[in-house]
């Protein structure tokens, strides 16, 4: 594929609002998990929680898309002068030449759990403030993202469980190559909620611990909520440089398991396509990935295959980690943040260290501390529920 | 306001299936669409397809069995291997059944919800099913812009085709909500789509289709009834289209898209 432009990102997470705590904590090795006080949930469970999304006011013309999900969503646009950004995309190529891509797993169904607790006694029906279009919709997001800006461009929101928010670079990226748009707002928000709390419970997924990816003793994900953009845009003309530090989008690669609904493959096959794809796509070979930031939940399943899948790739020699025991799994907004965090790998030169993992899988170089190293290259991974497998690669201009 | 110029992303229609009220499948919809057969709005009739296996059809829910049957209609017409297709899987939103019965577990005491309610409830469960069905390991995508999501995945599908110049089967498709979310999201009953897009012309192809976004208003159908289907369930917007094709008419149509944008889709028999 032709490179395209990551102009501007941003991520907001449990560890804190923006690039600065974020990067401050994978360089320090943080985790931002904690026991789980959410809301009224009674689970033996850890979560990644952001903190004061609940005081976040929405503009009152949107009013109707009011609730947590969307609250998080402004949250993530105010920080590392991304909205500014997006205007100033929006004055360079015109409000219909931008897109908006963004991916979600449950969007704001909260606001229709809490709702069915106040269902009227007599007649069952739900209360009259209750939106669904405007809230619970997979769309409101995107909705409330473009209303936000006043894009005029394709608009939509990608909902495949956990790989969501690294497949929308790939829908963004042929949106550009078909000529539809000349740039996206991209990115990923996923909100704590019941449904994913309790589902992920039921199926035994969850640890009681702060989560632990690719450690021999690891039982299970935390699951946290995240708020992650980037602004993705055709390669600028020649005539117009690049800065050194330019981050681009090299590769996207995407592949199905064919497998089982809720588990991965045991072979990790839909999971190495994956990769491979992304490398073709980025015409590069498997020694060209200076760094992989896995998907590494820590559920005994997913970090097996997906041992396998690299070992098979890349052997031992990829530094790797997942980046989950420090946010959190933020489900359909994971690949969002991951996506950031290859950019601020590229951009500091360092391989951030899997928080809370002691003893990992045997096979792969698996980052205990974070490392200084000179990073041109990194390999994101994003997979998810129903055997849906998104790679990203990244890269410096320089 | 008006839109200059734009590419538009173009590709064959190589197959189709449709699976809604009064139209069991494309070659009854066609006639009623040409006017050859006139139509009358009974109840969708939604079956697991055998291909499932037993595990997966016994918890197969209703937009399952919806996508999976359009889709292997589309493919079938068209002579075509699903396990080796791309897809694109439309939908304003998951299944309504299986959403109320979450809801009304995660409000009552006692909150222990079915795993497989869980894992029917993601957005893409129906693209996980036919994964598994068919065996299809190609890239999947799955996209929701509400009443939208129509002229979403059919932007989608053109843009794999032009750009990557593979086939691509779009699915879209929607079903009903029960009370209470049936009051705040109105679909009556369930209307799926499903067009096998190629680049390149095949013998079973059908006409060429391109698209753009504009600032029109939206065609409506003729007939009042089949406009209220239309109207009524979001992967129904794509009748008129379907109308274009079945009349092997060379026209512009002018789908509902999004609130800011109609998606123009000029058909070339």
């Amino acid at each position: 594929m032709t490179p395209l432009l990551i102009s501007r990102y941003t991520a907001t997470t449990c560890l804190g609002r923006g690039l600065e705590p974020l990067c401050d904590a994978l360089l320090a090795g943080r985790s931002g998990l904690k026991p789980c006080d959410f809301e009224t949930v009674e689970l033996d469970t850890w979560i990644g929680e952001v903190e004061g999304v609940d005081d976040v006011v929405l503009p009152p013309a949107l009013g109707a898309f009011d609730c947590r999900n969307n609250r998080l969503a402004l949250l993530g646009l105010e920080q590392d002068g991304f909205a500014a950004a997006v205007r100033d995309a929006v004055e360079r190529f015109g409000r219909e030449r931008v897109g908006i891509f963004l991916g979600t797993s449950t969007a704001g169904i909260l606001q229709t759990e809490l709702a069915y607790r106040r269902r009227d006694p007599v007649t069952g029906a739900l209360p009259a403030d209750f939106r669904y279009a405007e809230t619970h919709n997979p769309y409101s997001v995107a909705d409330f993202v473009r209303a936000f800006f006043e894009l005029g461009g394709p608009a939509v929101a990608v909902s495949s469980a956990c790989s969501s928010s690294a497949k929308v670079f790939a829908s963004a990226g042929r949106m550009i190559a078909a000529g539809l748009i000349d740039a996206a707002v991209v990115g990923g928000v996923d909100s704590l909620c019941l449904t994913t709390l309790y589902g992920f419970n039921s199926l035994e997924l969850t640890s009681a611990r702060a989560c632990r990816p690719f450690d021999r003793e690891r039982d299970g994900i935390s699951i946290g909520e995240a708020a992650a953009f980037a602004l993705l845009e055709r390669m600028p003309d020649t005539a117009r440089a690049l800065g050194d530090d330019a981050t681009l989008l090299l590769g996207v690669g995407e592949s199905s398991d064919a497998y089982h609904m809720s588990s991965p493959h045991p072979e990790g096959l839909g999971a190495r396509r994956a990769m491979e794809a992304a490398l073709a796509a980025a015409s590069l070979a498997a020694g060209d990935i200076d760094y992989i930031n896995l998907h590494g939940t820590a559920t005994p399943s997913n970090d097996a295959a997906e041992t396998k899948a690299v070992t098979a790739l890349f052997g031992a020699a990829t530094p790797c980690s997942s980046t989950k025991g420090a946010t959190g799994h933020t489900l359909g907004a994971a690949g969002g943040v991951e996506a950031v965090i290859a950019a601020l790998a590229l951009r500091g030169g360092f391989l951030p260290a899997g928080v809370n993992t002691h003893v990992p899988e045997p096979g792969l170089d698996y980052l205990l501390a974070t490392r200084s190293a000179p990073v041109r290259r990194v390999l994101s991974n994003s997979f998810g529920f129903g055997g849906t497998n998104c790679s990203l690669i990244l890269g410096s201009a320089k | 306001m008006t839109r200059s110029v734009r590419p538009s992303p173009s590709a064959f229609v190589t197959g189709i299936g449709v699976l809604g009220p009064g139209l069991p499948d494309w070659p009854a919809a066609a006639a009623i669409l040409a006017g050859r057969a006139s139509w009358s709005r009974e109840k969708t009739v939604l079956v697991a397809p055998e291909l499932l296996p037993a595990a997966e059809r016994r918890r197969s829910v209703r937009v399952v069995k919806l996508a999976l049957s359009i889709g292997l209609e589309a493919v079938a017409s068209a002579h075509a291997n699903a396990a080796e297709l791309a897809t694109v899987f439309a939908s304003s939103g998951g299944d309504g059944y299986n959403c109320h019965h979450l809801c009304e577990t995660l409000a009552s005491d006692d909150r222990q919800i079915s795993p497989t309610r869980f894992h029917n409830s993601v957005h893409n469960a129906a693209a996980g099913y036919w994964s598994i069905a068919t065996g299809a390991t190609a890239p999947s995508a799955v996209l929701c812009a509400y009443d939208g999501s129509f002229g979403a995945g059919l932007l989608e599908a053109l843009a794999q085709v032009a750009v990557d110049r593979i086939p691509c089967l779009l699915i879209a498709y929607d079903a009903d909500y029960p009370e209470p979310l049936f009051a705040t999201r109105p679909v009556p009953d369930a209307f799926g789509a499903a067009l096998l897009l190629t680049p390149e012309p095949g013998p079973a192809s059908l006409g060429r289709i391109s698209a753009t976004l504009t600032d029109d208003g939206a065609d409506a159908l003729a007939d009042p009834a089949l406009d209220a289907l239309r109207r009524s369930i979001p992967a129904a917007r794509s009748l008129p289209l379907l109308g274009a094709i079945a009349r092997r008419e060379t026209r512009r149509v002018v789908l509902d898209y999004l609130d800011h944008a109609r998606l123009a889709v000029d058909f070339s028999a």
